[in-house]
């Protein structure tokens, strides 16, 4: 064990807070007013939104007017798909739980097993069915990081006259963001996987597209969302976009770390299989087998050395299911119940990676060796 | 231009103003701040991922709140779902209850019965679930604001799925005889929500001896953060769910999405505090509140009290200042923070509609303000508050005498 340090490399599930993310959150918890009210309380708490949402567009390359604030991603993708009304719903089998869960009916376009979406099966189902359409393609995946070629996507949805939902929970922060060039007509964003608080988020929806709102009410995000803001919430989500755009120019140091760590591990279990290895992929993430070693053991593990990492996607309260994310790219079960997810952030370090690798390396000498005896 | 008066006069419009808003929204209390603050940076770990320390220390501090949450209103903590505010807590609550019963169970029940006086949120939810097909009745109150529980009873029949009513009501303060309600519904086999945002952590409630089967609860208005909320729903006997947000199943399934760990601590410490406090807060809120009405109406003729003075809530005044425009009054009296009723339709010009429904005129509930003490109001504060609306009274009355004048002056 390596004495008591702590390593946390399992920012795709939550990021920590960035201290001067954590200071704006601290004075805006002071803010009294509901930025509904009149009264100067009131009209200091919606300057407050405001200016967050000036931040949060900025970070997107939307206008303010885009920005509907909501309370996370799985609220953001619920509005989009659910709030879109169009009659089909395509989605690609590699979505977050709250995509495919979101509209029961939705049709899945397959992956290939790079994990990248089959655009040729996208576009021949969108022929397919002339009724308005709605598509949903996540930016990266977070589970293995893998990046889609969502201007490609764009192109063939657009030429069919469908909509483009992008999930960029796991992306933003990590790849610039820019919705013009990206093509997307919706954008779902999260605060607290880029360093905000959580309880945050924000549905960026385009110019031209109407939105039936989930939930009903006041006429808060010019009827898109009811509800009192969360004003202290939106200051650090906004806060943070700034500092996530400001921090990118040196995300790429994470790419070294991650690299590092792959070299390292592949060396001492050459038969270890990293899915996205040859795609583009978000430079934190690694997604890794320990061949024959379930995902469950790994993390228990790992834990108890005080490296913290996770079994595929942090959801379903700690349950271990083999991923639909590694499943969908051809993976065998076996291989998608040994693989566990690292992911870096704004705080990881040498030293982390260092720590990872012993502990793995510790715990494949125990476990990894004990497998391949007894299937010897 | 130096003299004290005038100074005075500066120095108040400078100061922050009176703070008497609270159903809008209350400050976050500063120990419910100090609890929240550490969950965002050194004890930051996702509450779903446990199978490390960090997410288990976030799930832990969650359960800690659901506990607080479920001790203030009579509940189990497993009968607490979080979700983002009192918003989604009533649209989750109303659609998915009446939408499993329809799309799950085939039940014959697609009418729901409401109340004139409710919040907007509950109101809309009833009709897009009117556009659905489903049949809604809005029944009115009296001029105290209550219901009439004869009429709810008329109401309710064999086909009624859910029964809506709100514990206190977010502009005139009025509390609805829960008890009874729930008593009724549960007889006929409806089930009964109540929005209970204004009322969590300022009346006792308790979901079982008031036979609640759903119940919204919000942090901001008792002194916990924005952005959080919870519902509670009923489990034995069991009230089912289709859930506005789906996918990675947390919250037992009723509602996705990653639990904010602050936010939960900060609800939960804010349920304590209530819990340990309420009683004695009522009292002197109450007190305090009756003082201020009283000077209100001894220094402006013409005031008088909108719905019920016995079953109100205790920090609630709702107030009409006769022949005086409230948003003018507003507009005068800028060292006074207050509202002419909820906050959501404060840049609406049409008069409340929780007013008209008491059977006030248009120039009555035009003239009403909403004043709202809470936690962190003091006597000094109300004083001066009385004086400050005296005079800004007075001389909107003044003027607009004035004007009569120059008007009769010029026929």
């Amino acid at each position: 064990m390596a004495g008591s340090r702590l390593s946390y490399l399992d920012y795709n599930a939550t990021a920590p807070v960035r201290p001067a993310v954590a200071a704006a959150v601290a004075e805006a918890l002071t803010l009294a007013g509901n930025p509904s009210s009149v009264h100067r309380a009131g009209r200091a708490a919606r300057r407050a939104v405001e200016a967050a949402r000036a931040e949060v567009a900025a970070f997107v390359g939307a206008s303010e007017s885009e920005i509907v604030f909501v309370s996370g991603g799985s609220e953001a993708n619920h509005l989009a798909l659910r709030g879109s009304n169009r009659p089909r719903i395509l989605v690609s089998a590699i979505e977050h739980d709250s995509i495919l869960a979101a509209v029961p009916g939705a049709e899945i376009v397959p992956v290939d097993p790079s994990g990248t979406i089959d655009l040729e099966a996208l576009a021949e189902r969108l022929a397919a069915d002339d009724r308005p359409a709605l598509v949903s393609v996540m930016l990266a995946n977070n589970e293995t990081g893998i990046i889609q070629p969502i201007v490609a996507v764009a192109d063939i949805v657009h030429a069919r006259g469908a909509l483009l939902h992008c999930d960029a929970v796991q992306a933003a922060g990590k790849l610039r963001l820019d919705r013009t060039r990206l093509g997307a007509d919706l954008i779902s964003l999260s605060a607290h996987k880029l360093g905000g608080p959580p309880g945050v988020g924000a549905l960026v929806v385009a110019a031209d597209a109407t939105l039936t709102p989930l939930q009903a009410g006041g006429g808060q995000e010019r009827g898109r969302r009811a509800g009192t803001e969360n004003v202290p919430g939106i200051v650090g989500f906004g806060r943070a976009c700034t500092l996530a755009a400001e921090g990118l120019a040196a995300y790429g140091r994470l790419a070294d770390l991650r690299d590092h760590a792959e070299r390292q591990l592949l060396a001492l279990a050459p038969a270890a299989r990293v899915f996205g290895a040859l795609s583009p992929r978000l430079a934190n993430t690694l997604c890794i087998t320990m061949p024959g070693v379930p995902a469950a053991t790994q993390v228990m593990a790992l834990d108890l050395a005080g490296v913290m990492v996770s079994a595929g996607a942090a959801c379903s309260s700690g349950k271990v299911r083999p991923s639909h994310v590694l499943r969908a790219m051809g993976a065998t079960p076996d291989e998608a119940a040994s693989a566990i997810r690292i992911s870096l952030g704004w705080d990881s370090d040498d030293a982390d990676i260092e720590h990872l690798v012993e502990a793995w390396s510790t715990l494949y000498a125990r476990a990894g060796r004990a497998v391949a005896a007894s299937a010897a | 231009m130096t003299d004290k008066a005038t100074i005075d006069r500066a120095r108040r419009a400078n100061a922050a103003p009176i703070y008497l808003d609270y159903q809008a929204t209350t400050p976050t209390d500063p120990r419910v701040v100090a609890a929240m603050l550490p969950y965002f940076t050194e004890k930051f770990g996702n509450p779903h991922s446990t199978s490390h320390r960090f997410g288990r220390e976030a799930a832990e501090a969650v359960e800690q709140a659901r506990g607080e949450v479920a001790a203030l209103i009579g509940a189990e903590p497993r009968e607490i779902v979080f979700t983002s505010g009192a918003t989604e807590s009533n649209n989750a609550a109303i659609k998915g209850a009446v939408r499993f019963l329809r799309d799950e169970r085939r039940a014959e029940r697609d009418h729901l019965v409401t109340v004139e006086t409710e919040h907007k949120c509950v109101l809309e939810t009833c009709r897009q679930l009117e556009r659905e097909g489903f049949s809604v009745t809005i029944l009115p109150v009296g001029s105290d604001g209550l219901l009439d529980l004869d009429r709810l009873a008329a109401a309710i029949g064999p086909r009624t799925a859910l029964v809506s009513v709100m514990a206190a009501n977010n502009e005139i303060g009025v509390i609805q005889p829960l008890a009874t309600i729930g008593a009724l519904c549960r007889a006929r086999g409806a089930l009964f929500h109540s929005d209970a945002a204004q009322a969590v952590g300022k009346i006792p409630l308790d979901v079982k001896d008031m036979q609640i089967d759903l119940l919204s609860l919000s942090g901001h208005k008792l002194y916990g953060p924005k952005g959080i909320g919870a519902l509670y729903v009923r489990r034995r006997p069991r009230v089912r769910l289709l859930p506005l947000i789906d996918g990675g199943g947390q919250e037992r399934g009723f509602r996705s999405g990653t639990l904010p760990t602050p936010l939960c601590v900060g609800i939960g410490r804010a349920c304590a505090i209530a819990q340990a406090e309420m009683a004695t807060e009522s009292a002197s809120l109450g007190e305090l509140r009756w003082r201020f009405f009283t000077a209100l109406r001894s220094r402006i003729p013409g005031t008088r009290l909108n719905g019920s003075a016995e079953h109100r809530l205790a920090g609630n005044l709702s107030v009409a200042f006769e022949g005086v425009d409230a948003d003018a009054l507003l507009e005068a009296c800028q060292t006074v923070a207050a509202s002419t009723g909820s906050a959501c339709s404060s840049a609406s010009v049409e008069p409340s509609y929780v007013l008209r429904a008491l059977g006030l005129d248009e120039a009555t509930a035009r003239s009403s303000l909403r004043l709202c003490l809470g936690r962190f109001t003091t006597a000094a504060e109300i004083d001066f508050a009385v004086d400050a609306l005296a005079a800004a009274v007075g001389r909107l009355r003044g003027s607009s005498q004035g004007m009569k004048m120059a008007a009769s002056g010029a026929t």
